[in-house]
């Protein structure tokens, strides 16, 4: 595990974020920081608000109440393009691939707030759009390669194998070159060598400089390559800190591990 | 490499390959057509082709209306039921733009501005309103959009109805009438010279003069065949774009394409406005061939028809919705206008002449068939979906979809796709 600086510059501040649903609060009054470069983790039992913290970040829902910033900015209520285009990209728990595109094209897809073509390049197919289209194809051939299904390039999203779809929809988010990337369970439903070779591939990402925010329902997957954990249980936060701190955290036990355990 | 992998793999490379090369034959095959059709129709009705050259050309605007619908609801999946407005609103704006119209309305003023000027006009115009429509409505998904636009596709021929003699604004449309004795294109006079025509000593070329009665009907159709030409290309080249890449995201999966960085509003809009702008292009066009322009024309069941075109043809595929453009027109406009016809004939033929003659409530065999067009015309819809759901020739999605053959591996290099 590398370690990475105190120093290091925030790069997600969550700012006391609660989201309602009708009654229900999903995510209850939670707050934390992920520092740049870390591999972040969010773990919490079924139902513990997660996701939905990762859509209010992401834009998909806006929080009720609190403040999201990113880089220093404010990105709270931002539109779901506009948060991917200053550099947040995401997967999906559930997976949500374009289904009839080849592989390709959704790594291109993922591409596409880093293109500039207009609507006039792509009617007249200007010298602009080829040079656009052929640089995007190459980067989106080296993101496939990167996460190592070079060779399902061709075929369509649907067709691939889980776990391949699982790769795809990570070089999709990393198609828009994004600064901080969130993991949305993407061991969900793998066994335990998938498992093992995802958070390899996870460590991959963080090597190249991307700040990865993790979700897992599984701890024992994240222990290894978290650098700090924050454990979500019925909307709030129970515990933060390093992997062997929140391990032995009694309220984590309690509300998470004693259930297992 | 085992033995059956390879056989596969011919199978994949087989499929793939014809499936490029099977838009490429269509292709070739639609140029040859559209290029011998005029002298097919004069060798077969010997001399007088020029009926058929002519509906050929009426043709030609459907396949316009297909391939620009075919951009908001094969491309982007977003169901248009009105796509006729926009037709309409093209045909109207050349209409009143290039005919005495005006000058019995308010503005007591008439323009006659020139043909080419008015496509781009009504392109614009068309995409314009396309884009008033669309952005109110887009945040609207799958059923209700549908709805909304059906409501479009009747208020606006209504609207052009009644802006009519008598309206309290005064006569702009012609109302019930339409607007008639619209001007035909003109050629810059550089491309009309004296080389071109009949009566002078230089006569190379035939005229290409649109007010020429003789002339006329094969003009319009080298005119629709250009005009479907620049529609395929902006078509084609959208298609393999950053924004026909970013339509088809927001068709699969519009959360996925948002959170991806596609502005899911913007790009459906722009998909609304450049399809409404196609139906404008074709709408100028048709005005001009008609030299009349009535709202009777553009019903919801134009609209219907293209869609159905669309659908049939194969949604997504260019080439396919082309041909559904073409078969749909041939069945329409050839097959049921001829088939009561052939009915008599074959009656005749077997005997069973007295069924030709009304008895009763029997309005005798022309009339029954006749009435029962609309019949055939669906039995034909039912048999051809029912027997190729995917379309005639859809495109590779479809196809795979309807198969749920799986593909292993990759056999063709990357770069074909991206040059």
């Amino acid at each position: 595990m590398s370690a990475i600086p105190a120093a290091a510059p925030v790069i997600l501040d969550i700012d006391r974020v609660t989201k309602r649903f009708g009654g229900l609060t999903a995510v209850d009054d939670v707050s934390f920081d992920i520092k740049s470069g870390e591999i972040f983790s969010l773990i919490g039992p079924n139902g513990a608000g997660k996701t939905t913290l990762f859509n209010t970040i992401t834009g998909l829902y806006k929080p009720t109440a609190g403040a999201i910033r990113f880089q220093n900015r404010d990105i709270t209520g931002l539109k779901p393009y506009r948060v991917c285009e200053l550099g947040i990209a995401r997967t999906f728990q559930q997976i949500r691939l374009f289904a009839y595109m080849s592989a390709l094209d959704n790594v291109r897809v993922g591409e596409h707030p880093r293109m500039h073509a207009k609507i006039w390049d792509a009617i007249f197919k200007t010298r602009t759009a080829r040079r656009e289209e052929a640089r995007v194809t190459d980067r989106a051939m080296e993101l496939l390669d990167f996460v190592g299904i070079r060779q399902q390039a061709q075929n369509y999203a649907r067709n691939l194998p889980y776990g391949h779809q699982r790769r795809l929809e990570i070089a999709r988010a990393l198609g828009s070159d994004p600064k901080l990337l969130l993991l949305d369970e993407p061991a969900a439903g793998a066994n335990p060598q998938e498992k093992r070779d995802l958070m390899a591939l996870v460590e991959k990402v963080r090597a190249q400089g991307i700040t990865v925010l993790l979700i897992e329902h599984d701890m024992k997957v994240v222990m290894g390559i978290s650098e700090r954990i924050v454990v979500l249980d019925h909307g709030q936060k129970i515990a933060e800190g390093k992997p062997q701190e929140v391990r032995s955290d009694a309220k984590v036990i309690e509300a998470y591990l004693g259930k297992s355990a | 490499m085992s033995r059956r992998r390879l056989q596969s793999d011919l199978a994949t490379r087989w499929t793939q390959a014809t499936f490029r090369d099977r838009n490429r034959t269509i292709y070739t095959l639609l140029i040859i057509g559209a290029l011998l059709f005029p002298s097919f129709a004069d060798l077969t009705t010997g001399g007088s082709g020029n009926h058929l050259v002519s509906t050929a050309a009426d043709a030609g605007v459907y396949v316009l209306l297909a391939i620009g619908l075919n951009i908001v609801v094969g491309f982007a999946g977003l169901l248009d039921l009105g796509y006729a407005a926009f037709f309409a609103i093209g045909a109207y704006t050349y209409a009143l733009l290039a005919s005495s119209q005006l000058s019995g309305s308010p503005l007591h003023t008439e323009f006659h501005l020139p043909f080419w000027v008015l496509l781009l006009v009504a392109m614009l115009v068309a995409a314009t309103f396309g884009a008033i429509l669309g952005a109110p409505t887009l945040r609207l998904r799958g059923d209700y959009l549908a709805i909304v636009t059906l409501g479009f596709g009747e208020i606006v021929p209504r609207v052009f109805r009644y802006l009519g003699a008598g309206s309290p604004i005064g006569n702009w449309t012609g109302g019930v009438n339409g607007i008639s004795a619209i001007d035909p294109p003109k050629l810059p006079a550089f491309l009309s010279g004296p080389w071109f025509g009949v009566s002078t000593p230089f006569k190379i070329v035939s005229p290409f003069d649109f007010s020429d009665s003789n002339w006329a009907p094969m003009d319009y159709y080298w005119l629709v065949l250009i005009l479907v030409a620049i529609c395929i290309v902006i078509a084609t080249n959208l298609y393999s774009s950053r924004i026909g890449r970013a339509w088809m995201a927001v068709r699969e999966d519009e959360v996925a394409a948002a959170a991806s960085g596609i502005n899911t509003v913007a790009i459906k809009l722009l998909a609304f406005a450049i399809g409404a702008s196609f139906a404008g292009f074709a709408g100028c066009y048709y005005g001009a061939k008609l030299s009349l322009v009535s709202s009777e024309n553009f019903e919801f069941v134009v609209s219907v028809s293209i869609l159905i075109m669309v659908v049939l043809g194969g949604m997504g595929n260019i080439p396919g919705v082309i041909l559904g453009a073409l078969t749909i027109f041939f069945v329409q406009f050839y097959v049921l206008t001829n088939l009561p016809d052939y009915a008599v004939a074959a009656a005749n033929g077997v005997g069973l002449g007295f069924l030709n003659q009304s008895n009763g409530g029997w309005a005798g065999l022309h009339d029954e068939v006749q009435r029962l067009n609309f019949i055939v015309f669906g039995l034909i819809l039912v048999s051809v979906m029912l027997l190729r759901p995917q379309g005639l020739f859809p495109s590779r999605i479809r196809e795979q979809e309807l198969e749920k053959g799986t593909v292993e591996e990759a056999v063709f290099d990357i770069r074909e796709t991206t040059e």
